[in-house]
């Protein structure tokens, strides 16, 4: 009787801290859309903030919260999944192999307030870019690379050892079966990864702070040229994003409905995390379902 | 009429300290089918596996002696192992179609080899499914992913896949060791079909398949090469005691 007892007290245990967690995420979840969805408007999200009226919206930096999430995946992803084929199909166990995976290991621990100093010292004032998406960017790639080689590399990983002797065993080269047997296998887990780092490198605010800017200057959407300061695809402008504009306008405390832009924006900032979020997983079914069955 | 298409010499095999195989010498003749029997970790699949290298896959492989095929020794540096696999190949125990279309995998092969016309591919795909076996039961489905088949189709389809490149020996790995009986049946007879053009080299640990299937056995225990001859001498009139009692039952 006794060791019964135990075992549904441990039961009752387990369910309690996922209920906890649950119950968390759904707090969190249900605060702050309540208060935010309320001043989500079209107008809200399409136009340029006010710095001391109030009415102001967040159009230009949900813009840049994208651009710079399509910058820094442009440089991570490929550079990390090269380094993730090579960690799991060339690497050997080696002092060279352990060092390259304390250095990843750490630069995932680094306080991003430290890598957006970084960022200041080099990407901004080094270049002579001035605070810009591009030295955002640079700053965020620090941070997303070394997740991108994790997920790259456990993709790559996930692949059965048996697809890998089949190909070699019928005269393919390392090369022609990782390009033509191994990728396209470890596609889904690629991309389900690749689009849960999108969503936290969405909501990064310290390194942005001092690299992107806190500002946005007034951007002509119609003006695609993108060597143009003023056209909203030049990487070389200050770049305020989503979550730096939040701390900003509570920091600053200048507009009078600082309260309904701060909760409007990080309801939006929220969803769209979660929209991610249900994507990846959604995404990564539907791709292996496509390649594993009708192809 | 024989003419001897691998041979090994002297050949050890060590994983980091344990030695896996100890001064093997054994002939694999042209054209017929050699079966490799032993109990279980006796080196029977190493062995296989040092004929089409796939040992040096793993880490802390050492080979020491020779392998020849057509008189040449593929552990030579010079040698290019991408094309010794093409020329010797292997079909493995557990069935291993890619997640692709029945009629990619068969073309895997020959589109790595760098042909890439549909019409070359097409007949070819057809020829290899043909000489599998296996083309009346997939012609309607070619295109569907070979992950629907069954063990059966799915291990003949592995073979079709090896047949394409169009090598010169065959390499099998106890291949119908995870398949039913009926399977295990279709299986054998694609075998004796293929010795006309292939050398086939086959593992099994299931002794009734080697006395049905094969022209020679080697006998393997703990790394050594005890025994090799023509099938029916081994198993009716063995020369080493330890064959006899691997045959009759008495281990294994």
């Amino acid at each position: 009787m006794n060791n019964r007892l135990k075992d549904r007290l441990a039961t009752a245990v387990f369910w309690c801290g996922a209920g906890a967690v649950l119950l968390i995420l759904g707090f969190l979840l249900a605060y702050i859309f309540l208060h935010g969805f309320k001043s989500i408007s079209w107008h809200f999200l399409t136009s340029p903030p006010e710095t001391i009226r109030a009415g102001g919206g967040i159009g230009p930096q949900i813009f840049n919260s994208f651009y710079l999430l399509f910058l820094t995946m442009a440089i991570t992803a490929p550079v990390g999944i090269m380094a993730g084929i090579y960690l799991a199909e060339y690497a050997k166990r080696n002092s060279i192999t352990e060092a390259i995976r304390l250095s990843i290991e750490t630069l995932t621990s680094l306080p991003s307030i430290v890598i957006g100093l970084f960022g200041l010292l080099i990407f901004v004032n080094k270049t002579g870019w001035g605070y810009s998406l591009m030295a955002g960017a640079l700053a965020i790639s620090v941070i997303n690379l070394p997740f991108m080689v994790r997920i790259s590399e456990e993709a790559i990983r996930d692949v059965p050892d048996e697809m890998r002797e089949a190909s070699l065993a019928l005269g393919a080269s390392r090369w022609q079966t990782i390009w033509r047997i191994i990728l396209p296998s470890a596609l889904p887990g690629l991309i389900t990864g690749g689009i849960i780092a999108s969503g936290r490198v969405f909501g990064e605010a310290a390194a942005l702070l001092y690299t992107a800017g806190m500002s946005s200057p007034a951007l002509n959407f119609n003006n695609l040229d993108i060597t143009s300061t003023t056209s909203p695809l030049s990487p070389f402008r200050p770049a305020e994003t989503l979550a730096v504009h939040i701390w900003k306008v509570n920091s600053e405390g200048l507009i009078p409905d600082v309260r309904q832009v701060a909760d409007g924006a990080s309801a939006f900032l929220v969803l769209t995390v979660l929209v991610f979020n249900i994507t990846a997983r959604w995404a990564g079914r539907y791709i292996h379902r496509r390649l594993t069955s009708s192809q | 009429m024989s003419k001897v298409k691998v041979f090994t010499k002297d050949l050890n095999l060590y994983y980091k300290d344990f030695q896996a195989l100890k001064n093997a010498n054994l002939d694999i003749q042209a054209n017929k089918i050699t079966a490799l029997i032993g109990p279980s970790g006796c080196g029977k699949s190493t062995f296989l596996r040092t004929l089409n290298r796939m040992n040096d896959l793993y880490e802390g492989v050492r080979v020491e002696g020779a392998v020849c095929l057509d008189g040449q020794d593929i552990y030579d540096p010079k040698i290019d192992v991408v094309n010794l696999r093409k020329r010797v190949g292997m079909v493995f125990q557990k069935p291993n179609p890619f997640p692709m279309s029945v009629y990619d995998n068969v073309a895997y092969g020959p589109r790595i080899h760098g042909i890439k016309k549909k019409q070359q591919l097409d007949e070819i795909v057809e020829l290899s499914l043909h000489s599998a076996a296996l083309l009346d039961e997939v012609k309607d489905r070619l295109h569907k992913s070979a992950l629907g088949l069954s063990g059966g189709q799915q291990q003949r389809l592995c073979i079709a896949r090896l047949l394409a490149v169009e090598p010169e020996v065959v390499l099998m790995d106890e291949p119908s060791s995870a398949l039913d009986p009926i399977s295990t049946l279709k299986i054998e007879e694609l075998i004796q079909v293929l010795k006309q053009e292939y050398t086939i080299v086959i593992v099994t640990h299931n002794m009734q398949q080697a006395a049905r299937v094969s022209d020679f056995t080697a006998f393997f225990l703990m790394g050594e090469l005890v025994e090799y001859g023509v099938t029916t001498e081994i198993f009716t009139n063995p020369v080493d005691k330890r064959t006899e009692d691997y045959i009759t039952g008495r281990f294994g």
